[in-house]
């Protein structure tokens, strides 16, 4: 049941197709999070600063607590149930990425981890071999209080290295 | 499987987090619920005259609109019990589960508006209309120790929440007579908790049954289980609490809110389902912070650097109300001689209300103040004696012969503050080596040669932790050969349940995949005291590893009956009771030995069995056990701007025994993150009215990943006699020395300029007014 002004959006998420009528002002982790039950996609602001919240959005990655709804309407969305397809299938299920989080620690409680993980699976796209500068650069809208960040941009540069070593030419 | 202790194991929690399936409170399917959103004061102290909730009730989906009067006839007690028991405060210290009457700082929480979404919830807020007459704030703590300050609340009118000294022997001898006195001005904050997720809170009323059952993002599940009841005047069978995966706690959600037992009462005042879910804006209003410090402080030393006493006060700012106790201002006042010799010791401490946020312990409790005020007092005396700052602490540090070592002053509990063990001076000659402190001269030139200003800061912490008295743990072999592990410790993302289960699994000869750690869930164990005082791995993993001991023994007795082998030859491996020597598959499974113990009707055990194969333990301690940390700093300071980089963080902990060093590695990078924004960057802002000024996370920093630099981090571990582990506590133990290690190697970096620093946080612009002042810099902006 919507209580203001709503509009029918279509969004493509995580490769899945939903066709929802929203209220227009809920902005696009409300829809993910509690329209279309995508709950991995965490709120640890709404003001745009603590990352917690990023997707990704044709490919780029965006606050899905500053952008409303409305304006995702036709947008392939990634998030962080999504990523583990990206590039895959990979052995275990998840990307590698991923699997680095979890063997460098990047994650304690696990709240900021779906804004980490997109953020940098955009940086490993654009830039497959980052410095420690960049990934802390590329991480720096991304607040977490859990990790003092080592772990999080010690699995990043592993992932760039395993990615570079695995597509090198033999 | 043995050898689980001290195995840097992945942790089990990651799974479901990696991929997004992680169920935090707000994840919850909570389809019928009503969403809850608070009215709060926007006044820091007014008296409340008409609340008319008209207007909200007016709007479309607004279902109800709550106030204490409301609530009344559904609780037993209006106000708050103060959370620490033995506390000798007055019961008015406390708040009221909704304002009664009048409010007391900016976002206390006055009626909770009840729609059938948060948006609506909000827009019904804003149109609750109350009429207040409003008063002046007492916002600065010093102003209460004022002739007729305001008064800060109508129901406890008194400026001064506590005042006590701490001290032991003589500090006017040891002043009269020494060879050189130093004298400090500290300010000091520390700011909010901010964990990522921020509090919330779900409550399930099921007609059929009249039950509660209560989901909420706490530290202290069971704490709130039982003061909900005795706040409600429930029958503690009509209630379940459970924690969900928790994001972070930080000492926020080491509380029990009033608006967590107004959302119950609510829930079951209307027989509905009823979330919460606190925004960052209200965190920072509404959850617990450590605001201001004002310490006058001296320390005596003979000429050689010999300690021979500290003594002074400490202004300390309460907040409105006291939730606890005065625990940070106990904490900070007990632990500032820290890891020294302080032959004659005196502190007068004053804790005052003022009209702002309650404070209670954020990650560190006191302990990181009680630091600062130490090592700016030892780098004072260095630079008066004209000693290395490095050769005048380790001149005067516990030494290991010493231990264990009383300090004559007592821990909260009521014990004696006693170290354990350790070798501090071991700890801070490894650390100069790892940090190469005697090369910092040769670093400096170089980096002065190109312009730059450089310094180097060192700093000792000692952090009681395994805070008492117990913890318990139930370890239950179940037949599928899974292993439960039911605590009632918290799980808030530290990685504890991985770590109970390596302990569990090193007993049971299972691998820690086979276990399953069920925390904070008061169906499943009845007592608990949750996350607080780096303690849970101390106190819980001591519980679970005595109570899988006690399995294994039940196992092997019962396996001895069903291999016919001598209960002392069989050991546990791979999930089977064998005969030591045999292949494990020789033996039983732990699965069909606890299908045989778990009965079956009407077939008889052996004569010597007690049924069941589980364990029940709650493990107690009355002493803390203290773990101590030195920490090395390297900066450059641009004079221009005032910006700090961190060049280099080297960190030395001795935590006893490490479980899982990958989880312990986290938990210091977090604590000296947390440091760091301690150091540099975390000011809860109010203007002189009493209005907060920093109520986002732009305008009040926390450490990102620019600011935090690569950190180093070397261990000893000492074992703790304290318990069965040898552990010690972690998580809060590294926060303790950042701000002193940097600060100190900010002012080092500035000497040319003479600058003194005598404040944490330090802003840029307020290193450039010490600069421009010609040295000292205190207070706040
Ligand atoms: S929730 Fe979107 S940036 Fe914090
Ligand atoms: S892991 Fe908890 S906030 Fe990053």
């Amino acid at each position: 049941m919507s209580w203001g002004e709503s509009r029918t959006i279509t969004l493509t998420v995580n490769g899945t197709s939903y066709t929802r009528e929203v209220e227009v002002r809920f902005h696009l982790a409300d829809v993910l999070r509690h329209e279309l039950g995508l709950t991995g996609t965490h709120l640890g602001c709404e003001h745009g600063v603590c990352g917690a919240c990023t997707v990704l959005i044709n490919g780029r990655s965006a606050r899905s607590c500053l952008m409303l709804a409305v304006q995702a309407d036709g947008a392939e969305i990634t998030t962080i149930e999504g990523i583990a397809d990206i590039d895959g299938p990979h052995a275990g299920g998840l990307h590698p990425l991923q699997e680095a989080f979890r063997e460098f620690h990047g994650l304690q409680c696990g709240f900021c981890t779906p804004g980490m993980l997109t953020t940098l699976i955009e940086l490993l796209r654009d830039n497959p071999a980052p410095t420690e500068e960049e990934v802390r650069i590329a991480i720096s809208g991304n607040l977490c209080r859990c990790t003092g960040y080592q772990g999080i941009v010690d699995a990043a540069l592993a992932t760039a290295k395993n990615l570079r070593e695995a597509t090198a030419p033999a | 499987m043995t050898g689980q202790i001290g195995a840097r194991h992945p942790r089990l929690e990651d799974g479901p987090l990696l991929r997004g399936l992680g169920r935090f409170l707000d994840d919850i399917p909570a389809p019928g619920a009503l969403h809850a959103a608070f009215v709060r004061s926007p006044h820091p102290n007014a008296a409340i005259e008409r609340i008319d909730p008209s207007a909200a009730l007016a709007l479309p989906g607004v279902r109800a609109v709550v106030t204490l009067d409301d609530l009344r006839p559904h609780l037993a007690r209006t106000r708050m019990p103060l959370g620490f028991r033995s506390s000798k405060l007055p019961p008015t210290v406390t708040a009221s589960v909704l304002a009664d009457g009048e409010v007391a700082f900016v976002g206390q929480a006055i009626a909770i508006v009840l729609a059938e979404t948060r948006h609506l919830a909000e827009d019904g807020v804003a149109a609750v209309s109350i009429d207040y007459t409003t008063r002046p704030a007492l916002v600065d703590c010093r102003d209460a120790l004022l002739p007729n300050p305001p008064m800060v609340r109508a129901d406890h009118p008194h400026a001064v929440v506590a005042r006590f000294a701490l001290g032991y022997g003589d500090t006017d001898a040891a002043f009269a007579n020494a060879a050189c006195v130093v004298h400090e001005n500290l300010f000091q904050h520390r700011g909010g908790a901010h964990p990522i997720e921020p509090r919330g809170i779900l409550a399930r009323y099921d007609h059929a049954e009249e039950n509660l059952s209560v989901w909420s993002s706490t530290q202290m599940p069971h704490e709130l289980f039982y003061m909900a009841c005795e706040v409600l005047g429930l029958d503690e069978n009509r209630l379940k609490l459970a924690t969900p995966e928790v994001g972070g706690g930080f000492g926020a959600k080491y509380a029990v809110y009033p608006e967590e037992l107004a959302i119950i009462a609510t829930a079951r005042m209307l027989r509905r389902e009823v979330k919460w879910v606190e925004d960052r804006r209200e965190h920072f209003i509404g959850s617990i912070q450590e605001r201001d410090q004002y310490w006058d402080v001296s320390l005596a030393l003979d000429a050689d650097g010999r300690i021979r006493g500290l003594r002074g006060s400490l202004i300390h700012d309460q907040g409105a109300y006291t939730m606890q106790d005065v625990n940070v201002a106990y904490n900070a006042g007990t632990a500032v001689a820290g890891p020294y010799l302080v032959p004659a010791f005196h502190l007068d401490i004053v804790a005052v209300q003022t009209n702002k946020t309650p404070v209670l312990t954020v990650r560190g409790a006191g302990y990181p103040q009680a630091c600062f005020t130490m090592e700016r007092l030892m780098d004072a005396a260095a630079a008066r004696l004209g000693m290395d700052r490095a050769a005048l602490r380790r001149h005067n540090l516990v030494p290991p012969e010493k231990m264990p070592y009383e300090k004559p002053l007592k821990a909260r509990s009521g014990a004696p503050i006693w170290y354990d063990c350790g070798d501090y001076p071991a700890c801070q000659d490894e650390l100069l080596e790892a940090a190469d402190w005697n090369g910092f001269a040769a670093r400096q030139q170089v980096a002065r040669a190109a312009g730059k200003y450089r310094g180097i800061g060192i700093a000792h912490g000692v952090k009681g932790t395994g805070r008492g008295p117990f913890e318990s743990a139930l370890v239950r072999v179940m037949p599928s050969g899974r292993v439960s592990v039911f605590t009632g410790a918290a799980v808030m993302g530290q990685g504890l349940a991985t770590a109970l289960a390596q302990v569990c699994a090193d007993q049971l000869g299972v691998s820690p995949e086979k276990i399953s750690v069920i925390a904070g869930d008061t169906r499943t164990i009845t007592l608990g005291l949750g996350g607080f005082g780096s303690r849970q791995l101390v106190m819980a993993g001591s519980s679970v590893q005595l109570a899988a001991k006690a399995v294994a023994v039940k196992l092997r007795k019962m396996a001895s009956h069903m291999i016919e082998a001598d209960e002392n030859d069989l050991v546990l491996t791979d999930g089977f009771v064998h005969v030591i020597g045999t292949p494990p598959a020789a033996g039983k499974t732990i699965g069909d030995i606890a299908n045989v113990l778990r009965g079956s009707p009407g077939a008889g055990l052996p004569a010597d069995i007690e049924p069941g194969s589980d364990a029940h333990v709650n493990f107690r301690s009355d002493q803390l056990a203290y773990a101590n940390v030195c920490h090395i700093a390297e900066v450059e300071v641009d004079p221009e701007t005032g910006g700090v980089d961190i060049i280099a963080y080297t960190a030395m902990q001795d935590s006893g025994v490490l479980i899982n060093p990958l989880i312990v590695d986290g938990q210091v990078h977090g604590s000296i993150a947390h440091g760091i924004g301690n150091a540099l960057f975390e000011w809860m802002g109010y203007d002189a009215d009493g209005q907060p000024v920093t109520t986002n996370l732009a305008d009040y920093l926390l450490a990102g990943a620019t600011d935090v630099p690569r950190m180093r981090t070397l261990y000893r571990q000492t074992p703790s006699p304290l318990n069965p582990l040898g552990a010690k506590g972690v998580g809060e133990v590294s926060t303790v020395p950042v701000a002193a290690a940097i600060i100190s190697a900010i002012e080092h970096a500035l000497a040319p300029f003479g600058a003194h620093l005598a404040q944490a946080p330090i802003s840029p612009a307020q290193i450039l007014a010490t600069l421009q002042a010609g040295g000292a810099a205190h207070g706040p902006a």
